[in-house]
């Protein structure tokens, strides 16, 4: 057990080194600089900035600068964004966005098990079938159109929730489901797929033989084993939608980490591309980890496996 | 099954339209809400250099002098001033005004801001803006002392500023964000100002900031001027949307949407326009095409020139940009020199192919072998449609191959810079408002903005030129010989001139929006209800 666990440990410090220099030397590949605009600047000025900034440095001297700054945890100051720290944009960021990942997800993981546990129940029955144009529905259509549509009809037409805006409940319902949408179907599908092929098992049929009330057998011999890749699934999951939506972001005004994703790259603001890339991918990587760390309790064979070698 | 699918949305039809605000709906306080659009990169004078900062410096700061709603200057910070006899150095006797914590504004304040932008270490974007001012440039390369520039604080209230040469447009420069003072009891103190101290001396303060969500601005007791000012509040959302901006506005959550601090979503301005609620004004800008001319063909002024001339500048601001903007047959907008006859007649097919023979000829290429044209822009709609028509054009016009490349912004700023193109969009909104803002960047190669790569020996000695003549009228028709060149060589080929779009509450009255496209809200207030 001890010896998996090194081994993900590993690879996951491993994998994250690789990100980080990847990320840095793409990114400081592509055109285009932090001060670059419509309105030229001299040269002089020009020169003066990456000075200030340190960017008149060799490539490689910059970047052990920089490995040592997330070594201490100190992921240095945005080019763009007078007086702010990526740490401070993180700290700010992180939560808004953890915040409204975590309604999506409640929002998608039971909606979603209920869905495809209903479907599957009622397989090739009306339910079922209404099911499955939800899940399609929800898988085709983008999430930027679904938040204006929401936006359009509880909003404005209805006068339900504020249009936009971050601070109250109210205003994390839209975006929540927006968000929600993709995953939900996703797991609906997933869940019920998977339970269509339990429930033909013939375990299923000796416990329903042996007269346990279907409540039981659903909960307990049914949903345990068909959600196996729904677990596999939540791990990157969580990790996306903890780390917010640009489109989501932008669409409902909400100050979380998402847009930072994209707008970093449009500033070219350097810090800030790496300080998000590599929280990010901590964050996935930590999730992975879980989802692997769970598999052991889940399914029993993984931890036997490991224990036999 | 197909009733019961039919109830949900009955019930959805029934209750739409329910909460709309009336229209005689009138604001118990004086607050004004609207939406600034993008988080402000900073908010410090001396470095901001996009629009959404200055728009915030503007309603937090003051300068020498002010922009009035009727488009002059006027004293602001500044009580009085005497010209010397060369028009070259201007002495400012301050009033009395506080900044808004209390302390007093003085000529000391000026002086060490505009002093340290000027420093070879400051990092000071628009610093060029500055070199207006005696010995300013060599300072900031660092071969004089800053001592030597020519801004001196005389003592508290008398502040001197000495100029290279006469600029008669100086006093509206002090306007702008570049000459604004910063409060240096508080700078020098705190480095930390803009988070924890964040002190200023125009009509509004900055009361309460949430990063990417909300500014809170209220007016500024210690304002010199604060009887005139009426707003209490002013709320400036951060929404990046124009859809959620207008449905905002629609559900009477923001008192403005559009120009000038944000946009209206193009799709939606038919229907604004037709509903008669769509307010439009003209802005100091030109929308153009430039030609990189040290690339064969447009080395060429006769194949630049009838390429302009090809281009269907009715068309398109008729049936693409839709916001009433006028054709461009200028590189300088009207609104900055009174009634210009316009220097060719749009869409001139007869002359475009004269001068495409012409053309030819001095290429000594025939018509076959002239090459397809690559035309750049970035990567945005608005930008895609006018460069299709354009494509269409000149090939119906003069039987050019044109290919329509789009870049991502900073990789088109990174080519456009280094001369990586052959013919790409560039628009601009005047920053000082006179014609020489337009005209400077083709006085001389070396300038970063001049991606034409074209210069002209007249061309610059006429501006030369016009920098030593004190008479207005004189200097003037030395700039409008300047522009004949230009646009007879067409290094830019104008397109249309910069309009505004925005829809306003009725209650909202008062807002000042400037010929630079700037949003003042010192003279602005809200009818309430008592």
């Amino acid at each position: 057990m001890s010896n998996y666990l090194v081994k993900k440990g590993l690879i996951l410090l491993s994998s994250l080194f690789l990100v980080t220099v990847l990320t840095f030397f793409l990114m400081h590949a592509i055109p285009g600089d932090p001060f670059i605009q419509d309105k030229a600047i001299p040269e002089e000025i020009l020169q003066a900035l990456h000075k200030h900034y340190g960017l008149d440095q060799p490539l490689y001297v910059q970047f052990f600068k920089y490995l040592d700054g997330v070594l201490h945890f100190e992921l240095g100051p945005s080019f763009k964004y007078e007086g702010r720290t990526v740490n401070e944009i993180i700290s700010t960021g992180f939560p808004v966005s953890f915040y409204l990942g975590m309604e999506a997800l409640v929002i998608a993981v039971f909606g979603g098990i209920c869905l495809g546990s209903i479907a599957a129940m009622n397989h090739r029955r009306l339910p079922d079938y209404i099911m499955m144009v939800i899940a399609v529905l929800g898988i085709s259509v983008p999430s930027f159109i679904l938040a204006t549509f929401l936006q359009y009809l509880l909003a404005m037409k209805l006068s339900l929730l504020p249009v936009a805006r971050w601070g109250s409940f109210s205003q994390t319902i839209m975006p929540a489901l927006s968000l929600a949408a993709l995953p939900l179907a996703f797991i609906a599908r997933l869940t019920r797929s998977n339970m269509i092929e339990v429930l033909q098992q013939d375990y299923i049929q000796t416990a329903k033989s042996k007269g346990l009330n279907g409540i039981k057998v659903l909960l307990r011999h049914v949903l345990r084993n068909a959600l196996l890749p729904v677990v596999t699934y939540l791990g990157p999951l969580t990790a996306a939608v903890m780390t917010g939506s640009f489109a989501i972001e932008k669409i409902f005004g909400i100050p979380g980490l998402g847009q930072w994703f994209v707008m970093s790259i449009t500033n070219r603001d350097y810090t800030v591309i790496m300080g998000v890339t590599i929280f990010y991918s901590a964050l996935l990587l930590l999730c992975v980890f879980i989802v692997d760390l769970l598999y052991c309790f889940i399914d029993p064979r993984i931890k036997q496996d490991y224990d036999k070698k | 099954m197909q009733k019961w699918l039919l109830a949900p949305l009955l019930l959805l039809q029934l209750l739409a339209g329910c909460g709309k605000p009336s229209s005689s709906y009138l604001p118990k306080k004086q607050e004004l809400r609207l939406n600034l659009k993008s988080e402000p990169p900073t908010l410090d004078p001396r470095k901001a250099t996009d629009t959404t900062s200055v728009s915030v410096l503007n309603l937090c700061f003051e300068g020498l002098t002010r922009m009035n709603p009727e488009n002059e200057p006027t004293l602001a910070a500044a009580q009085s001033f005497t010209l010397s006899e060369d028009q070259a150095c201007y002495t400012f006797t301050l009033r009395d005004s506080l900044w808004s914590d209390g302390h007093p504004v003085t000529a000391y304040d000026f002086e060490k801001t505009l002093k340290t932008m000027l420093n070879p270490l400051f990092p000071c974007e628009f610093a060029a803006d500055l070199y207006i001012i005696k010995h300013a440039k060599p300072a900031k390369l660092g071969k004089c002392g800053l001592d030597q520039v020519g801004v001196i604080a005389l003592d508290e209230k008398t502040l001197q500023i000495q100029l290279e040469h006469p600029v008669p447009y100086f006093l509206s420069c002090l306007a702008s964000h570049a000459f604004f003072p910063t409060p240096s009891h508080v700078v020098e103190k705190n480095p930390q100002w803009l988070d924890q101290e964040y002190v200023s001396n125009g009509p509004f303060y900055l009361k309460e900031r949430q990063y990417h969500l909300s500014m809170l601005l209220k007016k500024n007791p210690y304002y010199w001027d604060k009887e005139q000012v009426r707003l209490e509040t002013v709320h400036l959302a951060l929404i990046q949307d124009e859809l959620t901006e207008l449905s905002m506005f629609e559900n009477a959550e923001l008192d403005w949407a559009g120009y000038p601090l944000s946009n209206l979503p193009t799709e939606a301005l038919p229907s604004l326009l037709q509903e008669g609620i769509l307010n439009q004004y003209e802005i100091a800008g030109t929308y153009s095409y430039v030609f990189n001319t040290t690339q064969f063909p447009f080395n060429n002024a006769q194949i630049r020139r009838a390429l302009s001339l090809a281009i269907n500048r009715e068309e398109i601001v008729n049936n693409i940009t839709m916001m009433n903007q006028k054709p461009a047959m200028n590189l300088v907008p009207p609104m900055l020199w009174a009634q210009t006859p316009a220097c060719f007649k749009d869409h001139d097919l007869m002359e475009a192919k004269r001068c495409f023979a012409k053309g030819l000829e001095e290429l000594g290429i025939k018509q076959e072998e002239f090459p397809a044209v690559t035309l750049s822009y970035n990567t945005l709609v608005g930008h895609h449609k006018i460069a299709q028509a354009i494509q269409q054009q000149w090939n119906l016009a003069l039987g050019i191959q044109v290919k329509l490349v789009n870049k991502e912004w900073k990789v088109f700023l990174d080519e456009l810079q280094h001369g990586q193109f052959q013919v790409a969009r560039l628009g601009g909104i005047a920053s000082i408002e006179d014609p020489t803002t337009f005209l400077d960047e083709y006085r001389y190669l070396s300038n970063g903005k001049n991606c034409s790569k074209w210069s002209h020996p007249r061309f610059t000695a006429l501006l030369e030129e016009s920098d030593l003549t004190a008479d207005a009228t004189k200097r003037l028709a030395l700039l409008r010989e300047a522009e004949s060149i230009l646009i007879q060589e067409m290094p830019v080929a104008p397109i249309y001139f910069y309009t505004g779009v925005y829809i306003k509450q009725p209650y909202v009255k008062g807002v000042h929006i400037s010929k630079l496209n700037q949003m003042d809200l010192k003279w602005a207030y809200v009818e309430t209800d008592e």
